[in-house]
């Protein structure tokens, strides 16, 4: 991409900074009870920093125009010190952070006191994956919450610290191996959002990227309801295509037989001998698969590094039959797209 | 070879030296003579040669990372190869539609994320923290207490070569590769599993130099804390100490105590990946957020490490070129032990987000709010100085002035991130990426330029080209203020830090296009500025004129000796004044520089 299609991706110069629909120049649309209180706290300190900043420019310029030193002329006498006025100039910038300190002690308490009724929602980071898991059962890659009722997320991490970040909530959260965090939220508005990594996590952090879907009332709970009664019916090897994105495995391993992300491009992969790191090799049948999954580092195909996390205890044994199969499939394409395979 | 030590003829006052007098410069000569010098001020020189060097290269991988930056998808790194041999632009004009980034590779991804964070670590771990106390405290604070050295001199050297040795190891992690877990080096990422051998090597070698580079910080400490106790001249009490001295020596006692801190949890660091000993890693027992507790009690005072004797340079400039007594000055001076030693509380306030309790969170954020105090003190005091005096507009000046400017937005900004509330939202976003370059480039760095400025004609004995050295501040400040301004928005609108790539977020943000270019084409007009810098001092070593012993008319006591100073700096033990009275010192231009009205007797 050149320089000139990143502006004309931007439009026009301004337009673009303020277009966004429901934000403000400075912070992005507001979708929950908690937003007005981090707005108000925000534009507090904005207005009283930009009228400091102000003044000391100000101050600044004029001293500089006025006192420039000029050939002939010295200092004027002037005294070097004066409590009364230092006291002053030390007393109100202190009323004025104390007051800081409340507004912002009022917002963080109303996100860290979480409602006792409110709907949970597990949430599991991984590199670069999040995973969203509801009461029935049922698990997506994006964050689906009904609108006007708080949400409580319980949050863990598989492997490095994440953050789970929603702007439009003013949200956000680290996400620690080890331990849950919490953290709540009542959307205000329905529509889709961002929820975005925050915590640097390694190679495509950048790419963390979730939505958070907020639906209109009444709509929630039956779509939940359909979404786990699909998800349940599908035939294994649909089941094993969405389960290889929703939880995270397209995230590393391609399957276009082209590509190579952090893991081996999974084309064709049964029946293939694998080579590892070890110098051992075997061919890569239902067990080596199966291993892959619950043991990753047992052995490590050559050129790549051991930092698959293992889903030991984590999907059940229909899970892994259905991604096995799903895998098979992948072996079985047409001849005509067999052709155009590039194979090393 | 050894030269009798300078006797000037007697009487002769020590700020008009003959021509050709012997000094720190021409005292030796040779490769030995510099690399075992005992001389502060050659350790200064040799710092400022390396930390200038290390300066450079952070630029050089800043540079890199915002023109990858410049637009959305890969732009210099991580084509995919079957594109990029087909050359991207072109086919998808071809095809006639909007221009789709390819996805990046993973290699370029990780080149991106080892980039920024040998950014991080070079620019805070090399420059900026060592910068001002190692050149200019090392140069000038034995001058400026009318002392021949250090109190010790072998520390002195022993630690300018712990510096090396530390960013040796930065280098060779350049060679090794893949250092990739961001200059805080927060575990589990560089504990855990998932690393290749060359990562792992890195990491081990960056921990290990940063442990270095502590030690090198705590003997410079140990060294100004004695010297300002033990080598005053009889007549300096404390508190007609210059305000640099008090905040080299405010800086010095963060040093001593907090650095120490680092090193164990480096250690521990190590120890953690070399025999998985748990203490981080959550698979091996650990708590990773302990590691950020210790990380920050370091850290943090290390921010203050870094800003503290460049507000001593600020203090310094705006009264010397305002000809009026520095405003305030004991509520100066306290405020930089206070914020010195207040600085050690409110570590917790990066940490707001890690689940930290509501009550820990309080009391953090109201000690944050607290030690804001000081530092607007600070500037109000400066102002106050420039009120009615006569205000000359010198190179050293124009930068202290950018300083007051950038440091004003750096300083208020940080308000946002005090507000438990506002933090949260803000935190690890560009906010916060731009708020600590308005504090650590627009102050420490800028106060080091005018400190430079300030002090060159003393370190080289040569004057520079004053429009030149006013035409680089207009310049940084411009580029400056176009690089990091535009990243303020992109923070607040939600803009994550150390994101290799954009693209996912344009459909809802379409303006982080535009502001990530604002801020690449800020960074290369940046880049102009410090190339104006550097040719406007290596310009002065090559034609600049002889400079006088007192060129800006300042009242400490580095100006009484000769630019450059003699090898030991005072022949005779210098007269202790006021060190902001500057009513008895006038302008001769027939020497260029400023003279004491009362001319001694004996002189023609």
């Amino acid at each position: 991409m050149t320089l000139f299609d990143a502006i004309a991706v931007s439009g026009p110069c301004g337009a673009p900074l303020l277009g966004q629909a429901g934000g403000t120049f400075w912070l992005p649309p507001r979708a929950s009870t908690t937003a007005p209180i981090v707005d108000a706290a925000f534009y507090f300190v904005f207005w009283v920093a930009a009228f400091f900043f102000a003044l000391i420019v100000t101050v600044m310029t004029v001293f500089v125009l006025r006192y420039r030193r000029r050939p002939g002329t010295g200092p004027l006498p002037s005294p070097s010190h004066n409590t009364a006025l230092e006291i002053v100039w030390s007393v109100i910038p202190l009323g004025l952070v104390m007051a800081m300190f409340y507004l912002g002690l009022k917002g963080y308490a109303d996100m860290r006191v979480i409602p006792p009724n409110a709907y949970e929602i597990r949430v599991d980071a991984q590199k670069w994956k999040w995973t969203f898991k509801y009461p029935n059962g049922y698990e997506d890659d994006n964050l689906h919450v009904p609108v006007d009722e708080p949400v409580k997320l319980v949050m863990a991490s598989k492997d490095v610290i994440h953050s789970l970040f929603i702007p439009a909530f003013r949200l956000k959260q680290d996400v620690v191996p080890g331990r849950f965090t919490t953290t709540w939220f009542r959307a205000t508005l329905p529509g889709e959002y961002e929820v975005l990594c925050a915590e640097y996590c390694g190679t495509s952090h950048s790419d963390m990227v979730a939505k958070v879907i907020v639906h209109e009332p009444g709509e929630f709970e039956g779509e939940l309801r359909k979404a786990q009664e699909k998800s349940q019916k599908l035939p294994p090897a649909e089941l094993g295509e969405r389960l290889f994105v929703r939880r995270g495995c397209s995230v590393c391993h391609a399957t276009d037989g082209v590509t190579v992300k952090t893991g081996p491009n999974l084309k064709g992969i049964v029946g293939r001998e694998r080579r590892f790191v070890d110098g051992s090799s075997r061919t890569a049948d239902e067990e080596y698969l199966r291993e892959s999954i619950v043991n990753p580092s047992a052995r490590i195909v050559e050129g790549f590094r051991d930092q698959m996390p293992t889903f030991q205890g984590q999907l059940s044994d229909k899970q892994i039959d259905a991604l096995i199969v799903y895998l098979k499939s992948l072996s079985h394409q047409p001849p005509s797209q067999q052709a155009n395979k590039v194979e090393p | 070879m050894t030269m009798a030590p300078p006797t000037g003829p007697a009487g002769e006052p020590a700020n008009s030296p003959p021509a050709g007098a012997d000094n720190y410069l021409t005292h030796t000569r040779g490769f030995w003579s510099w690399a075992l010098t005992l001389d502060h001020k050659r350790i200064g020189v040799m710092y400022l040669v390396g930390i200038l060097a290390s300066l450079v290269l952070g630029g050089v991988f800043a540079l890199v990372l915002r023109t990858e930056l410049a637009t959305p998808g890969p732009t210099i790194m991580g084509f995919p190869p079957t594109l990029a041999d087909k050359q991207p632009e072109a086919s998808q004009a071809l095809a006639g539609k909007q221009p789709v980034p390819p996805e990046a590779t993973a290699q370029g991804k990780n080149l991106y994320n080892h980039i920024f964070t040998l950014h991080g670590a070079v620019m805070i771990f090399l420059v900026i923290i060592p910068g001002i106390p190692a050149i200019l405290g090392n140069f000038v604070l034995p001058l400026m207490l009318g002392a021949k050295d250090m109190a010790f001199p072998r520390l002195n050297l022993a630690s300018f070569y712990l510096w090396l040795t530390g960013a040796i190891f930065f280098v060779v992690t350049l060679h090794t590769g893949g250092l990739d877990t961001g200059w805080t080096f927060y575990t589990p990422y560089s504990t855990g599993a998932g690393h290749s051998a060359a990562t792992s090597t890195s990491i081990v070698m960056a921990v290990l130099g940063a442990f270095i580079l502590g030690f090198s910080s705590m003997f410079t400490g140990i060294n100004f804390i004695v010297t300002v106790h033990k080598l005053r001249p009889p007549g300096m009490t404390w508190f007609r100490m210059p305000l640099f001295v008090w905040g080299s020596y405010a800086t010095a006692v963060i040093q001593v105590l907090a650095t120490p801190v680092l090193g164990i949890t480096l250690l521990l660091l190590v120890a953690e990946r070399v025999w998985k000993i748990g203490i981080f890693d959550p698979k091996l027992s650990g708590d990773p957020v302990l590691f950020q507790h210790f990380f920050w009690f370091y850290s943090h005072p290390a921010v203050y490490i870094m800003i503290l004797p460049g507000m001593g340079i600020i203090s310094e400039i705006v009264s010397v070129f305002s000809r009026k007594h520095i405003f305030g000055y004991r509520f100066i001076a306290y405020s930089s032990v206070a914020i010195a030693l207040w600085g050690f509380l409110v570590w917790g306030h990066h940490m707001f987000v890690s689940g930290m309790s509501l009550r820990a969170a309080t009391i953090f954020s109201a000690l944050t709010f607290t030690v804001a105090i000081p530092s607007a003190i600070k500037v109000f005091n400066w102002l106050a100085t420039m009120y009615k005096g006569a205000i000359g507009l010198a190179t050293p000046m124009c930068y202290a002035l950018v300083f007051i400017f950038l440091f004003g937005i750096g300083g208020l900004s940080g308000l946002f991130l005090g507000t438990l509330a506002v933090d949260v939202h803000v935190t690890d976003t560009y906010f916060v990426v731009a708020h600590f370059h308005y504090v650590m480039f627009g102050g420490t760095l800028v106060a080091m330029l005018a400190g430079l400025y300030y002090w060159w004609p003393k370190i080289t004995g040569r004057m520079y080209n004053d429009r030149l050295g006013r035409l680089s501040a207009m310049v940084l400040f411009a580029g400056f203020n176009l690089t990091f301004f535009p990243q303020f928005i992109l923070g607040t609108r939600g803009m994550p830090r150390r994101y290799f790539d954009y693209t996912k977020l344009l459909g809802t943000h379409p303006e982080f296009s535009m502001l990530h270019l604002l801020s690449t084409i800020g960074a290369f007009c940046t880049a102009v500025g410090f190339a104006l810098v550097f040719y406007c001092l290596i310009e002065s070593l090559v034609r600049g004129r002889r400079a006088p012993a007192n060129p800006w008319g300042g009242a400490t006591l580095e100006w009484q000796c000769s630019s450059p100073p003699p090898h030991d700096n005072f022949p005779d033990p210098p007269e202790v004044g006021d060190p902001y009275d500057f009513s008895d010192l006038e302008y001769d231009p027939s020497v260029g520089g400023f003279v004491r009205r009362t001319v001694p007797s004996g002189r023609p």
